[in-house]
């Protein structure tokens, strides 16, 4: 049986944060009524023109340097031809011979293998309405609040050979444009979301196998779900000696498959041809300058930094840089108590997955990375014991505030004080005659025994080290 | 007829800016002419006239604004041009209940200037036609000969203005769409260069070739027009952000023609013209040179391309223009669709006319995969060498000169049934189109023959009307004056 490689390119689309549409001045905002965000222009009304968003461009851009793009100086909007209720003109203007970005290129890291993708090109255009279909009148409905809103695709190069590879681009795509402030990167919203062109061919082969374009993955775990499916599904139809259909398929997560939707026969031809009612884009260099400079430091550079500075692992600094908010939270926890790894280690293993359970970003924590940095530090210099400091990071996390106010008010102080940890070794020690005896006759073992006794009996305030020490002092 | 109707409408300017004659006058008078006429020329699609003589009693009221070049003058639109809370058809079936809640920007200008709308033009539908016989309501006739057309597209207009039924009205120019209707009924229009005058709210056919401009009686009253609808428009990105000349200075003071050099294409002027047109056309170049013009030829060769590279451009263009059309928003809706491929297939089979659905589908072809490559990008390639000719043209030239029309109006339903001969009436206005530059049609005389109007094209150079409206306007005074049809 022959050995194949996945190849796997990806087509995402970023919904950009500016205020208005990229055509018109209507407001973006998610979530107001049905065609509450309509004008002349965004409804398709006769005689109506489009007039270019300018921020709309700078967003654009500055995803096209910040993936090392080059950007081109004029790019020329296209008309994208297709009929369907939800677009109201009857084309969608989108870029199409000349992008405004092309030649770029990402990094990603898998299992620790570092990798490059490259990206094709980036371009502008705008998004479609929606379309509403209502079972109980039997009717279909369209909101064109979405119709008009600015997007940028990002079009990569097949470059990745499996899910985990496209996961992680997919993932450092979001990081960047997030970093950037240029997109919420909201895959439930849609403001973030791909489509997957998937092949398959034999293991050292050059040519690529014909590709099945796979819509509906919206979201990461979908992804690689669905690029698992068809590589499958494409290794099951070479093996039955069937040919692999190029087409638009369809994946459906409450099944995991995916499903065909259209065949390169019924494929659109848009018939794309530059917009006459668009001038040509040209870029002004010092704007360009400009923006360039307003860059904020971008994942991959705080991620080195952070494993260089912070020494931080290499999955730690990923984790931690891949949201900008964390590292920022990160970075401010740090700044007032300098012991990066030992924060990272909160982050990674108590923040995170509180976080998680809570569903809420970093910027929205009641715990002050001044609080979380005060917990390590209390835990560090022996006040608390590490294991108090779990058990009262579930509160810390819902409430926030200081915690060593929460500690003292709790009475949780860790006993350091030798005498007072004596007195309970004692009576451990004398309330167990039996397992003293065997101890001194070799059984060494015990050791853990009489430590979690006095544990139990301080309530697990015993400062570790100490009891230790002490026991084997008294049992020698 | 009223007095005031024969006045120009540089001269009911003078009349009510002295008041003696009123907004009311002006606007009764025109309402008048239209009761009078209509019934023979079907100009119009629409007549505002409750609206327009309100409007008018109300600034009576006020008094005259000298602020306000078109105070109280009276004007026609084309129904191609969105008029807020005023049908807006485009001589369509699947825009005839369409009623705009806006105006475009050039109504909102000449608005602003003090303009009455008086009504909407009949037209081409979609202005796709050279003799407004493709309007799916109504055939419009020449005022100077009922049994002939127009011409088109903006067929309404010219013969609104010719009959007298107002001082200027509103065309559209894709191809021509000005210059023949102006042409075919004795009146002068300009197409300006292409960015002068925003698009927003125009219907749009052919996106990179349509200009808005005036058809009026004379020069003077199309450079006013212009003058207030010309400017930048932040809601057209292809308006043009320059200063605008004072055009009416440049027209109305131009009184002879010393020095000013007119090219004269052997393109143009070869076989193929009527002996009228030429008759006319060489008594008017005779005339420019007895005012101190000097005629140098010049070449056009790429005329041959015009009209084979124009009906690339435009049907391509209108065939994504008209898409919006599709009976979901507003307009005409199949009342019998079941699905969605009903509902598009039906209300754009019905909604639109034959000529429409041509055009849809000859540009649907030109873009389409494997042809877009052969037609569509050649044709843009034709169309850089078209404008350059003019370039090099302009060279030796400061004005190119040229018959508008091979021939004089021809008879209703003449050429109804073969597209190919309607398209060659717009031979000779094409290609100002495709290369962007402004120009008029004037009227030099009446055929011999036919006792038809013959109309003479100017072209100017990028941006400068202000030379071709003061040569026509000094033109016009050296020859004899066709006076008004009677009907």
């Amino acid at each position: 049986m022959a050995e194949y490689e996945a190849v796997i390119g990806l087509e995402v689309h970023a919904q950009l944060l500016t205020e208005s549409k990229i055509f018109c001045s209507c407001s973006t905002r998610f979530g107001n009524d049905p065609n509450e965000n309509v004008c002349p222009v965004c409804s398709g009304m006769p005689g109506v023109l489009p007039v270019l968003n300018e921020r709309a461009v700078e967003y654009a851009a500055k995803m096209g340097m910040a993936i090392d793009c080059a950007l081109n100086p004029v790019s020329v909007f296209a008309r994208k031809n297709y009929f369907y209720p939800d677009l109201p003109k009857g084309y969608q203007i989108s870029q199409f011979e000349l992008p405004i970005a092309e030649h770029g290129k990402v990094d990603i890291l898998v299992d620790g293998v570092a990798k490059t993708i490259g990206v094709t090109r980036i371009h502008m255009e705008e998004d479609a309405g929606k379309n509403i279909h209502s079972a109980t009148d039997n009717a279909s409905y369209v909101d064109l609040n979405r119709a008009c809103v600015p997007l940028i695709e990002i079009v990569s190069e097949p470059d990745m050979r499996s899910a985990d590879e496209a996961v992680a681009y997919l993932k450092e795509l979001r990081s960047i444009l997030v970093y950037l402030g240029i997109c919420d990167g909201n895959m439930e919203e849609g403001s973030f979301r791909c489509d997957a062109n998937v092949s398959i061919r034999p293991k050292g082969q050059e040519e690529f196998g014909t590709r099945a374009e796979i819509k509906n993955v919206n979201s990461f775990r979908n992804v690689h779900k669905a690029i698992e499916y068809e590589i499958q599904r494409q290794k099951d139809c070479l093996e039955d000696g069937e040919a692999i259909v190029q087409e638009t398929r369809l994946y459906n997560p409450d099944k995991n498959v995916t499903a065909s939707m259209r065949g390169k026969e019924e494929a659109h031809d848009y018939r794309y041809f530059p917009d006459p009612d668009l001038v040509p884009l040209k870029l002004d260099p010092a704007k360009l300058e400009q923006w360039k400079a307003q860059l904020p430091e971008l994942p991959r550079v705080r991620r080195q930094r952070f494993e260089n500075d912070f020494g931080l692992s290499a999955n730690d600094a990923a984790t931690i840089t891949a949201e900008r908010d964390l590292a920022d939270y990160f970075e401010a926890a740090c700044a007032a108590y300098a012991q990066p790894k030992k924060i990272a280690n909160w982050i990674m293993s108590e923040l995170l997955r509180e976080m998680g359970e809570a569903k809420l970003a970093a910027a929205q924590l009641k715990l002050a990375p001044s609080d979380l940095a005060k917990l390590v530090k209390l835990v560090d210099e022996g006040v608390i014991s590490g294991k108090i400091g779990k058990q009262i990071f579930p509160d810390l996390f819902a409430q926030g505030g200081d915690p060593e106010a929460l500690v003292k008010a709790k009475g949780l102080v860790q006993i350091s004080d030798s005498s007072a940890l004596e007195e309970a070794i004692d009576a451990v020690l004398a309330a167990s005659p039996a397992e003293v005896e065997a101890y001194k006759g070799g059984k060494t073992k015990l050791m853990g025994f009489f430590v979690g006794q006095v544990m139990k009996a301080t309530k697990g305030q015993a400062n570790p080290g100490l009891l230790n020490q002490l026991l084997a002092k008294k049992l020698s | 007829m009223s007095d005031i109707l024969s006045l120009s409408l540089a001269g009911l300017r003078a009349r009510l800016a002295d008041r003696s004659v009123s907004a009311t006058d002006a606007v009764s008078s025109c309402l008048e002419r239209i009761a009078d006429t209509e019934p023979a020329i079907e100009a119009l699609l629409t007549v505002t006239g409750e609206a327009a003589l309100t409007q008018a009693q109300a600034m009576d009221a006020a008094g005259p604004d000298a602020s306000k070049p078109l105070w109280g003058v009276p004007v026609v639109v084309k129904d191609a041009i969105c008029t807020k809370g005023v049908a807006t058809t485009c001589a369509s079936r699947i825009l005839e209940n369409f009623v705009p809640f806006y105006d475009a920007t050039c109504v909102a200008r000449l608005k602003e200037a003090g303009a009455i709308l008086l009504g909407k033009a009949n037209m081409d539908e979609f202005a796709m036609g050279s003799s407004t016989e493709n309007s799916a309501f109504q055939k419009t006739r020449n005022p100077w000969n009922l049994d002939k057309v127009p011409g088109g597209s903006s067929g309404g207009s010219g013969a609104t203005v010719a009959a007298g039924q107002c001082f200027a009205a509103l065309g559209t120019d894709t191809g021509g769409s000005i210059r023949l209707p102006a042409s075919f009924c004795g009146v002068t229009g300009i197409k300006p260069t292409y960015g002068r005058i925003s698009r927003y709210g125009v219907v749009a056919y052919g996106s990179s070739l349509d200009q808005v401009g005036p058809l009026a009686r004379t020069a003077e009253d199309c450079a006013v027009m212009l003058q207030v609808m010309s400017g930048h428009d932040a809601k057209d990105s292809t308006s043009a952000p320059r200063e605008v000349p004072d055009f009416a200075a440049q027209t109305a003071t131009r009184k002879d023609l010393k020095g000013l050099r007119l090219g004269l294409p052997e393109e143009y002027w070869g076989e193929g013209l009527t002996a009228e047109v030429r008759a006319c056309c060489d008594q008017a170049v005779d005339a420019a040179k007895g005012l101190g013009a000097v005629v140098v030829p010049v070449k056009l060769p790429h005329t041959k391309y015009a009209i084979a590279t124009y009906y690339i451009v435009a049907m391509a263009e209108a065939s994504s223009n008209l898409a919006r059309f599709d009976g979901v928003r507003y307009g005409f809706r199949h009342p019998d669709a079941k699905d969605l491929r009903d509902l598009y297939e039906m209300s754009r089979s019905e909604g639109f006319g034959e000529e429409v659905q041509r055009r849809i589908v000859l540009g649907t072809y030109v873009l389409s995969a494997g042809y877009y490559d052969a037609y569509y990008r050649k044709a843009a390639q034709v169309r850089r060498l078209i404008r350059q000719d003019f370039l090099d043209a302009f060279q030796a030239c400061d004005v190119i000169v040229g018959p508008t029309s091979p021939f004089t109006a021809f008879g209703l339903g003449e050429k109804a049934d073969d597209p190919l001969q309607m398209y060659l009436a717009d031979i000779f206005t094409i290609s100002l189109n495709l290369s962007g530059l402004p120009g008029l049609s004037m009227p030099v005389g009446l055929g011999q023959e036919s006792g038809l109007p013959v109309g003479l094209q100017m072209f100017g150079k990028a941006w400068d009307e202000g030379t071709i409206l003061g040569a026509a306007n000094a033109l016009s005074g050296a020859l004899p004056q066709i006076g008004m049809p009677k009907i």
